[in-house]
C-alpha cells in the first residue's frame, strides 16, 4: 500500500479517537452526530473520487445510487407484510429467518424485514442498476456522459418524489436500527452516540484502505493508465470498456452502503438526498480535494460536509458549494490539495534561481 | 511455414479518402520488416488496423494463424503483439517504471477483488511485475530513471521508456512507430543495434520509419506504400534501385 | 378522448415544445460557436420572466420585456467575460463543472435576490379566462403569443444567420474557429455574442411563457434538461432539426398525462433522454461524424 498511506491511515485512526475523546471533554459530544454523517457522506466522495479522478468520468448522478441504497432498504424495513403474510412467499422468508415479527408503536403486528437482509438487498439492487446504467451509459464522452449521470440522478429523484410506496415528498421515516452485531447498533438513539460515530468512522475507514489498496494494485496502475493515454494503455492489453464499468459499479456500492446506513442512522430519508444538488456538492468536493487525490477528497468530505451539516453557510449552502465548484474550476483545476498548485508554489520560489536550478513546470 | 503475420487486401477509408488501398504483405517469423513511404502514404494509419485502433473497412489479418481484423487492442494485444507510437504516449502522472510495469498487465492476472482486499496471493505477483520492469530499465540502460515521472525526461529517454514498456508484455510481435523519429545519428546507430538485439531475442519485428540508412541497415524486407497502395516488396537492395520507389521519393526527373 | 381534449393537449405540447426548442436553439448557438454545452442556458428564460416581471411594478408591460431581454443579454455576454473568455485551452470536463457552477450561482442569487415565490407576468391579452376558440376548442390567446414569438425568433435567427455579415461571420467561426480568426473575425468576441444572442432568446421566451408556466428561481433547470433533450434528438447544433425535435418532445409529453400519473411526467423527457444517448447520440437527424464534440 506504500509508507505514505499506512502512515496517514493510522493517523487517521489516531485522530479519529482523538475528537471523540476531545469532544466528551470539552462538552460537545453532539457534534459527533454530525461528524458521522460527515462520515457517511464522505463514503460517497471517495467513492466518486475513483471514478472522477482514476477512470477519467464525471458522474452528476451519483446521489441517485445512495438513494437507491438508502430507500430500498426503508422501505423494506418499514414496509409492513402483515397483510401477505398468508403468501407462501413471504412464509418461506420467514422461515429463513430474513423477516422479523414485531410489534410497531400502536401495538399491532409487524412483519419486516431482517435489516441486515435488506441491507443486502439493496446492495445488490444498485449493483443491478449500476450495471445497466453503467454499460451505456460509459460509451459516452464528454457532456453526453454528464447529461446521461445528471439524467440518470434526475429520474432516481423524480421517482423517489412521485411514488407512494417511497413517501413522495415526505419520504420514508420511522426507519428502525440496524443491528450489525448484537450489541452494536446503527440508530440515532441517544445512547448509541458513540458507538455509532466509531461504526461510521470504522466504515470509512474500510472503504479507504480498499480503495488505497485497489490504487496501488495491478488494476489501479492500470486505471492510472487510462487516465494518462486509453489509446496507449488498450494497447498494453488494457480492457478500458470493462475497467471503467467496474469502476462505476464500486463507487455505486460505495454510494448505497452509505446512503443504506446513514438511513438507519438518521431514521428516515427524503427525496433531496437524491436531488441535483447533492449530486453536484459530492462533485464539488472530489474536485476541491484534487480529482485523484482520495486523501484529499475525505478531508474536504469531512471539513465541508460537518461545516454545511452544523449550518455554518445557513440559506446560503447551495451557494457556498456552487462557488466552491466554480473557483476550483477557473482556477485550480487540480484542486486544492492537488500536484498543480504545489508545483506552483515550488516554483514560485525559485523564480529567482538561475534557470538551471528551476524545476520542470508541469504541463497541462 | 507460415508466416506470423498476415496481411491481406487491407482497405481502410475516411469519409472520401482511401488511405489504405488494396494492401496485402507478410511477416515472417524472427524477421525485421520495414513498411516506409512519403508522408501520407497511410504508414500510421496501417499500423492502426494492425493493431485493432482502427477498424478495417475490409481485408483480413492473421496473426499466429489467428484473423484479428475487427478485434479490440486489448485483445490483441493479450495474443502477443504489441507497439510503440509516433509521438509517444507515455503514461503522465506515473514514473517511468510504472510505465513498463503497465507492460506486464497481460502477463499478470490479479483483479478487482484481489487487488482491493490485497490478497496475499497477488504480492509474489506484484514482486515479479516489478522485478521484470527494473530488468527492462536495465537493458535499455535507464534504471536509474526509474522512480522518475516518466513526462519529465528526456524525449530519447521517453522513448526508451516506451520500447521497454512494449517488450514488457513478451510479444511475438513488435510493431514500432518511426522509433528514430528526433534522434541523433548516434541514438540511431544505438537503437539500430537494439532492434536487431531484440529480434535475436527472437521476436519479430514490424517498423515505420522514414529514416533510410536505419531501415537499409537493419530491414531483411522493406514494403513500400504510396498514397495508400503498396507499391512493391522486397529486400533492401532490390529496393534502392527500383526506379518506382526512387520517383515517389525525387519526383519526376523532368518536373 | 374527444376532439376538444386532443385539440387541448396538442396546443398545450406544441406551446411547451416550441419553447423547449427556443431553449435548445440557444444551446445550439452556443454550441455553434465554441463547443460548450451551456447548463445555465435555463437560467436565462427564468430571468427573462423574473425582470420582467419586476420592471413592469412600475413600467408597461412590453418596455418592461424589451428591458428584460436586455438585462439579460448583458448578463449573458458578462457570464462570458467573467467566467470563460479568459480560459485556455480548457478541458471539456472543467467547461461542463463551470457552465453547471454557473447555473447554481444564477439560482441562489435569484432565489436571494426574489425569493422562492413563485410569480407571473400578466397575461399580455385579457386574463387567464380569456379564451379564443381555435379548432372548436377554448385556447388561450397567450398560448398563440408564444407560438407566434417563438417562431418570428426562429424565423429572425434564420435570416440573421443568412443574410447578415456578423450572422456569416458567426457561423464562419461555428464551422472552424482557427480559419476564422485567420479571416479577421474577432472570434473572441463572437463567443461573447453568442452567449448575448442565446440569452436574449431565452429572456424573451421566459416572458412570453411566465403568465402560462409561472417563473420561479428554479424554473431554469427542469427547462435545461428539456431543451438539451431537445437538442440531442435534433443534432446538437442543428437548429431547424430542434423545432421540429420540440415540438415532438411537447407532444410526447403532453400527451402522456393520459397514460401515465402527472407526478413522473418529467421522468418521461428525461428517459427519451437516456434513450437517446444510449441508442442515438447524434440524434435523428444528425450524423454520426458530426456527432464528435468541437473543440473550444
Amino acid at each position: 500500500m506504500g509508507r505514505k498511506n499506512i502512515v496517514a491511515l493510522i493517523a487517521m485512526v489516531v485522530i479519529i479517537i482523538g475528537v471523540q475523546l476531545l469532544s466528551q471533554w470539552c462538552g460537545k459530544a453532539f457534534y459527533l452526530t454530525q461528524l458521522t454523517m460527515s462520515a457517511y457522506y464522505s463514503l460517497v466522495i471517495v467513492g466518486l473520487c475513483l471514478v472522477m479522478g482514476y477512470a477519467g468520468q464525471i458522474s452528476l448522478g451519483h446521489a441517485g445510487f445512495f438513494a437507491i441504497g438508502g430507500y430500498v432498504s426503508a422501505v423494506l424495513t418499514t414496509h409492513n407484510l402483515v397483510q401477505y403474510s398468508d403468501l407462501t412467499l413471504i412464509r418461506f422468508m420467514g422461515k429463513c429467518g430474513l423477516l422479523v415479527a414485531g410489534h410497531d408503536l400502536y401495538g399491532s403486528a409487524l412483519l419486516i424485514f431482517q435489516p441486515w437482509c435488506a441491507c443486502i438487498l439493496a446492495v445488490l439492487l444498485t449493483i443491478l442498476i449500476a450495471f445497466a446504467i453503467g454499460i451505456p451509459v460509459l460509451k459516452l464522452k464528454g457532456h453526453y456522459l454528464a447529461m446521461a449521470t445528471l439524467g440518470f440522478g434526475t429520474i432516481i429523484y423524480r421517482i423517489a418524489l412521485a411514488s407512494k410506496v417511497f413517501g413522495e415528498a415526505d419520504g420514508i421515516s420511522e426507519v428502525p436500527g440496524f443491528t450489525l452485531l448484537p450489541g452494536l447498533e446503527v440508530s440515532g438513539s441517544f445512547s448509541a452516540r458513540i458507538a455509532n460515530y466509531y461504526i461510521a468512522c470504522g466504515i470509512l475507514l474500510i472503504g479507504i484502505m480498499l480503495l488505497l489498496n485497489l490504487i496501488n494494485s495491478r488494476m489501479g496502475r492500470a486505471l492510472r493508465a487510462i487516465h494518462g493515454s486509453d489509446e496507449a494503455a488498450e494497447a498494453m492489453g488494457v480492457n478500458i470498456g470493462r475497467y471503467k464499468l467496474y469502476t462505476f459499479v464500486i463507487s455505486a456500492v460505495f454510494a448505497a452502503i452509505a446512503g443504506i446506513f446513514l438511513t438507519h442512522y438518521n431514521g428516515g430519508i427524503g427525496p433531496s438526498e437524491a436531488g441535483i444538488m447533492k449530486s453536484v456538492r459530492y462533485v464539488a468536493i472530489v474536485a476541491v480535494g484534487g480529482m485523484a487525490s482520495i486523501w484529499g477528497s475525505l478531508l474536504m468530505g469531512i471539513a465541508l460536509n460537518f461545516m454545511s451539516l452544523r449550518g455554518m453557510f445557513g440559506s446560503y449552502d447551495d451557494l457556498v458549494f456552487g462557488s466552491i465548484l466554480i473557483g476550483i474550476m477557473l482556477f485550480a483545476p487540480e484542486g486544492i490539495l492537488g500536484i498543480h498548485l504545489w508545483k506552483q508554489l515550488k516554483s514560485l520560489c525559485s523564480a529567482g534561481k538561475p534557470p538551471a536550478e528551476r524545476p520542470e513546470e508541469e504541463d497541462r | 511455414m507460415t508466416p506470423l503475420l498476415d496481411v491481406q487486401a487491407l482497405n481502410k477509408s475516411f469519409g472520401g479518402l482511401q488511405a489504405v488501398s488494396d494492401v496485402s504483405f507478410s511477416v515472417k517469423r524472427g524477421m525485421i520488416k520495414a513498411v516506409i513511404g512519403p508522408n501520407g502514404a497511410g504508414k500510421t494509419t496501417l499500423f492502426n488496423l494492425i493493431s485493432g485502433s482502427l477498424p478495417v473497412n475490409s481485408g483480413k489479418i492473421i496473426f499466429n494463424n489467428k484473423q484479428i481484423q475487427g478485434l479490440p487492442p486489448h485483445k490483441i494485444a493479450a495474443l502477443g503483439m504489441s507497439r510503440t507510437f509516433q509521438n509517444i504516449k507515455m503514461f503522465s502522472r506515473m514514473t517511468a517504471l510504472e510505465n513498463v510495469m503497465i507492460g506486464r498487465h497481460t502477463q499478470s492476472r490479479a483483479g478487482f477483488w484481489a487487488g482491493m482486499l490485497n490478497l496475499p496471493g497477488t504480492w509474489e505477483e506484484e514482486k515479479q511485475i516489478r522485478a521484470k520492469s527494473m530488468e527492462l530499465l536495465e537493458l535499455l540502460e535507464i534504471a536509474e530513471f526509474a522512480e522518475t515521472e516518466a513526462t519529465s525526461l528526456a524525449f530519447g529517454q521517453q522513448r526508451a521508456v516506451e520500447l521497454a514498456r512494449a517488450l514488457a508484455s513478451e510479444p511475438s510481435i513488435l510493431l514500432l512507430d518511426e522509433p528514430a523519429a528526433g534522434l541523433n545519428i548516434y541514438e540511431t546507430a544505438e537503437l539500430a543495434r537494439l532492434i536487431t538485439q531484440i529480434r535475436d531475442y527472437g521476436i519479430t519485428i514490424l517498423l515505420v520509419e522514414h529514416d533510410m540508412s536505419l531501415v537499409m541497415d537493419i530491414s531483411d524486407e522493406i514494403v513500400v506504400l504510396s498514397f495508400g497502395r503498396k507499391l512493391v516488396e522486397d529486400i533492401p537492395q532490390k529496393i534502392q534501385t527500383n526506379n518506382e520507389v526512387i520517383q515517389i521519393y525525387l519526383g519526376d526527373g523532368d518536373a | 378522448m374527444t376532439p376538444e381534449l386532443f385539440t387541448q393537449y396538442l396546443f398545450a405540447g406544441v406551446t411547451y415544445g416550441i419553447i423547449y426548442a427556443i431553449v435548445a436553439i440557444g444551446f445550439n448557438i452556443i454550441y455553434n460557436t465554441t463547443g460548450i454545452i451551456n447548463f445555465a442556458q435555463g437560467e436565462f428564460v427564468m430571468l427573462g420572466g423574473m425582470f420582467a416581471i419586476s420592471f413592469n411594478h412600475f413600467l408597461p408591460l412590453p418596455i418592461a420585456i424589451a428591458c428584460s431581454v436586455m438585462v439579460t443579454m448583458v448578463i449573458g455576454a458578462l457570464i462570458e467575460m467573467v467566467f470563460i473568455r479568459w480560459l485556455e485551452k480548457p478541458s471539456v470536463l472543467r467547461l461542463i463543472i463551470i457552465t453547471i457552477g454557473i447555473s447554481i450561482l444564477t439560482r441562489e442569487a435569484a432565489l436571494h435576490f426574489w425569493g422562492d415565490t413563485v410569480r407571473a407576468l400578466p397575461y399580455f391579452i385579457g386574463n387567464e379566462i380569456t379564451s379564443v376558440k381555435i379548432l372548436g376548442t377554448n385556447i388561450s390567446p397567450q398560448v398563440l403569443w408564444v407560438i407566434g414569438t417563438c417562431s418570428v425568433i426562429v424565423g429572425l435567427l434564420s435570416l440573421f444567420y443568412k443574410f447578415t455579415f456578423l450572422g456569416q461571420e458567426m457561423r464562419a467561426c461555428a464551422a472552424n474557429r482557427v480559419a476564422a480568426t485567420l479571416c479577421g473575425i474577432n472570434t473572441k468576441n463572437m463567443v461573447t455574442l453568442s452567449f448575448m444572442l442565446s440569452a436574449g432568446i431565452g429572456a424573451l421566451a421566459g416572458c412570453v411563457v411566465s403568465p402560462i408556466t409561472y417563473t420561479e428561481y428554479d424554473s431554469g433547470t427542469g427547462l435545461a434538461i428539456k431543451g438539451f433533450t431537445v437538442a440531442i434528438i435534433g443534432g446538437l447544433g442543428n437548429s431547424m432539426a430542434a423545432v421540429a425535435a420540440g415540438l415532438l418532445l411537447g407532444i410526447i409529453e403532453s400527451f402522456s398525462i393520459s397514460i401515465v400519473p402527472l407526478a413522473f411526467q418529467d421522468a418521461i423527457s428525461i428517459a427519451i433522454l437516456l434513450i437517446i444517448l444510449f441508442v442515438r447520440p447524434h440524434g435523428i437527424f444528425g450524423s454520426s461524424e458530426a456527432a464528435g464534440l468541437k473543440e473550444f
